[in-house]
């Protein structure tokens, strides 16, 4: 059982800046939305998305600096299992050699 | 030593009121339960990202196999008010974390002040998400026997026409979504306004402030949930 | 320490079970002990519901004509059956009962993480079931347990009933899984490493690990299928432009993984109680401890077995196979183990014993029939066949059950401080042992033969092997009856059990037999290894009889 205080709480300011970026990404989504960039429009997409939670979840939920790794590793596992739901599932739809179901 | 010894005799009755919520009687010492608390919580959100997860799979095998149905719902949302939402919610994760540093600092009515703003924050969006399903419900867009889509996809100016039933499968999953989204977040409001009330009555000290941490931890993952439900509602085609 | 009676003089000493007579005291209980008897409670009687319910199959197919029940009866029963035994029964029997009242024990602490979340899960358990019953009551389901769409979404009968109560039974479930978690994670005595730790609490670390992660993919998909039943959203229903297979994909990517929430905590007793009776230590420890995560976390990426003949592309079945045959190699390590661990040491063959070699054996069968079905050639003759059904009652019942019933053998003196009569027990597992393969192994060949699963009439030539199923699970019935039986004559007349009448590693047997409320006297400080059955001493068994 490790028991070290966790010193997470950073400056007021900080968190004014961290939220300033993620108003930021939100303006760049919209505006990445109206360029058309092809198949790379929902990349784009996801990727800004993808920054924005992850400064939520290393900053706002303090998962940066926590002391114990588990944190880290839980959040990490919960995602990593969508993903395999999500992949495996996309493994077969993708490498269907019909019309999915009409 | 090891307790090598069987137990005998006399065993401490477990009196329920000798321990607040400081320190309850299954932990050893106060580190250890806040540190319980926060795994527990931290468990908790993985089951929420599963959960939404697996609307996030139909949604995904739905669109790649629909697409320009989806593409012509997506249209028809409002950005403006997707935008302002996810503004929205973002500010109220920062009121969320301040809320945290002012119970870490013993702020009483800092803190009460920043659960108050999350919540009205939280009913703003709330609002604004009202005023969307409204316009779903007069443009006849709510999936169901009043169901009627004649808009078309527009890529890039050229106008394509899409099934009417691939549209409704998008505005199913448009509801379900941020409806099940929307149920979330009053239960969050719920949530701080409870801990907003306990606070003004001084029940959290910089010693013990366990669930305004943890329910900030619930909403930031609803704030995150929102940040993927933005795009992949909102914005899946809007070059034109 | 075998005493028949407690003498008049001496007070009964306090401990978890007289400490509070009042229903009060145990309706609102946050004492995991007392928790684990509300669900021994209600899941047995859960079990014995489902038990019914299969009696009426096996009534059924006695005979080739369809003549008990309508076909639409029938439809009702394997499916209530299905239900009640997967959600009701097999999900939380170790677990919410064994696991329970033995892990902070097992771990040295004073009780779960959290245990009004405990209680309240005992509750969400009891509130599913008796909105299931209401489900019951009002005519039940006939999609079968697995409410394929489109006809789930279509059905004349209660599915939105019996998807919320799976729903609600699903955050039980989970919040059993958190509290394990957290208190494995978080509550070790001092000096209780995760090497030390006992492969029960492994397999149950594992197994709540599973449930955290899937189950709440079992509860969207109930949600969405609630929801385009009253809502007509179409998610499923291809008249609406769904996807009925996108329905199987989400329900097994749960309902798969469900199957090793099963059967990862009665593999944990079974690690339990071979090393005790064989009074050695488990041969490859790290392997057992480390197979368990490997099951949990291969077990997740299995699932699209169940829709090799359902329309998915042949790729992607091929990917799913070949991830199925590697998941069998984790179970492997466990069988392999236990067996070198039984080799060189001294058995004595006490019931719990008797349990832990049916399982080994039984499992063993069944899970390499389940390789069986993981080669697509194989699967797509026998898939929805009796063949399908043997393979999974082996493992549920020959694996999940009979661990269960070692376990509960195993703990008995722990839980109630009395010795169950050893002869009749031995005796019960023996008529199960009988029972289950005379009722079973004939379906194998029903099965290879061609006989589907779910119909409620067919060809005459299979008449013998259906009768002799039958006839098996009738002996099977009072192999589960007897213990109802003489576990509860025990509480009154058994023999008096000492704190450790077993001999056995571990710390849940330093403490009292019951235990006192709050589990140990003094936090105990662990020096030793787990199992350490070089350094207790080897005294033969003397299992206390009553007089």
């Amino acid at each position: 059982m490790a028991q070290h205080e966790e010193h997470t709480t950073h400056s007021q300011a900080f968190y004014l800046f961290i939220g300033f970026a993620l108003l930021v990404l939100t303006a760049t989504t919209v505006g990445a939305a109206f360029i058309n960039l092809g198949a790379f429009n929902p990349v784009v997409a996801l990727l800004i998305a993808t920054i924005k939670a992850t400064l939520v979840v290393l900053f706002f939920m303090h998962v940066k600096g926590a002391s114990e790794k588990l944190t880290g590793a839980v959040v990490v596992s919960g995602f990593f299992f969508l993903a395999i739901l999500l992949s495996l599932s996309l493994a077969d739809y993708l490498t269907r050699s019909g019309p999915m179901w009409r | 030593m090891p307790n090598s010894q069987p137990n005998h005799g006399h065993v401490a009755v477990m009196e329920p009121e000798a321990h607040g919520p400081e320190l309850v009687h299954q932990f050893s010492d106060v580190q250890q339960q806040k540190n319980a608390a926060s795994l527990g919580m931290w468990l908790f959100l993985v089951t929420e990202i599963m959960f939404f997860g697996g609307m996030f799979c139909a949604y995904l095998i739905y669109r790649l196999e629909y697409f320009n149905a989806f593409a012509a719902g997506s249209q028809q949302l409002s950005i403006k008010m997707g935008a302002i939402n996810t503004a929205v919610l973002i500010i109220s994760s920062v009121t969320v974390v301040l809320a945290v540093k002012a119970a870490e600092a013993g702020k009483r009515k800092l803190l009460v002040g920043y659960l108050v703003v999350t919540v009205l924050l939280g009913l703003t969006f709330l609002v604004v998400k009202g005023f969307e399903y409204r316009e779903k419900f007069e443009k006849h867009h709510v999936p169901g026997s009043t169901f009627s889509f004649t808009d078309k996809f527009d890529d890039n100016g050229k106008q394509y026409s899409v099934n009417s039933k691939e549209a409704e499968l998008f505005f199913s999953l448009y509801f379900v979504m941020t409806g099940m989204h929307a149920l979330h977040m009053i239960i969050g409001c719920g949530l701080f306004t409870v801990l907003a009330i306990l606070a003004w009555k001084g029940h959290y000290t910089p010693a013990y402030f366990t669930p305004i941490e943890n329910s900030g931890l619930y909403w930031h993952l609803v704030d995150i949930i929102w940040i993927y439900l933005f795009p992949l509602l909102y914005l899946i085609s809007r070059h034109s | 320490m075998a005493t028949t009676a407690v003498p008049a003089n001496q007070a009964p000493k306090l401990n978890y079970l007289n400490n509070g007579h009042t229903i009060k005291s145990w309706l609102l209980t946050t004492d995991h002990k007392r928790i684990a008897l509300l669900y021994l409670f209600s899941v047995t009687a859960f079990f014995f519901l489902g038990g019914f319910f299969a009696m009426l199959i096996r009534l059924e197919l006695l005979t080739p004509e369809g003549d008990l029940m309508q076909a639409d009866t029938y439809n009702k029963v394997f499916t209530m059956h299905g239900i009640v035994m997967v959600f009701f029964f097999l999900i939380p029997v170790v677990p919410a009962i064994l696991g329970n009242f033995v892990v902070p024990l097992m771990v040295g602490a004073k009780d779960l993480a959290f245990p009004r979340i405990n209680l309240l899960s005992w509750y969400l358990y009891v509130a599913a079931g008796i909105l299931f019953l209401h489900c019951m009551l009002n005519g039940g389901v006939d999609t079968g347990w697995t409410f394929y769409t489109p006809y789930s979404t279509a059905s004349n009968s209660n599915v939105v009933e019996a998807g919320l109560a799976i729903f609600i039974a699903g955050f039980s479930s989970i919040f059993t899984g958190l509290n394990f978690i957290v208190t494995i994670h978080r509550m070790r005595a001092p000096g209780l490493t995760w090497s030390r730790l006992p492969l029960f609490i492994w397999s149950t670390y594992a197994t709540s690990l599973v449930m955290i992660l899937g189950t709440p993919v079992i509860a969207i998909t109930m949600v969405l299928v609630v929801a385009e039943r009253l809502l007509h959203l179409g998610i499923f229903d291809p008249a609406l432009g769904g996807d009925p297979i996108l329905f199987q994909h989400l329900f097994w990517f749960y309902s798969h993984p469900a199957v090793y929430i099963m059967i990862l905590p009665s593999m944990g007793v079974i690690s339990e109680i071979v090393p005790c009776f064989a009074r050695k230590r488990v041969f490859g420890y790290n392997f057992v401890a480390l197979s368990s995560v490997a099951i949990a976390v291969f077990g997740f990426l299995v699932w699209a077995h169940h829709l090799f003949v359902a329309g998915i592309s042949l790729y992607s079945a091929m990917v799913f196979s070949f991830l199925s045959f590697v998941v069998a190699i984790p179970s492997a390590v466990k069988i392999f183990n236990w067996t070198a661990t039984l080799y060189k040491g001294s058995i004595s063959y006490a019931t719990p014993m008797l349990y832990a070699f049916g399982f080994i054996g039984l499992f063993t069968i069944g899970g390499l029939t389940g390789v069986m079905l993981a080669t697509i050639g194989i699967d797509v003759h026998v898939t929805d066949t009796y063949f399908v059904i043997a393979h999974f009652h082996y493992v549920m019942v020959g694996g999940v059950l009979m661990g269960y019933l070692g376990g509960l053998h195993f703990w008995w003196p722990k839980i109630t401080g009395r010795m169950y009569p050893e002869a009749w027990a031995k005796l019960s597992a023996l008529f199960v042992f009988v029972g289950f393969n005379l009722t079973f192994f004939p379906q194998f060949i029903l099965g290879y033969l061609g006989m589907p699963r779910r119909y409620w009439q067919y060809p005459p030539e299979f008449q013998v092997l259906n009768v002799l199923s039958t006839a098996g699970a009738s002996v099977l019935a009072i192999g589960y009856l007897l213990p109802m039986i003489y576990m509860l004559w025990s509480l009154k007349y058994g023999a008096i059990a000492g704190d450790n009448p077993w001999h056995a590693a571990g710390l849940e047997w330093k403490t009292t037999s019951p235990p006192p409320t709050l589990n140990f006297d003094e936090t105990p400080v662990v020096t030793w290894e787990a199992y350490n059955y070089d350094e207790i001493p080897d005294r033969p068994l003397e299992v206390p009889v009553a007089q």
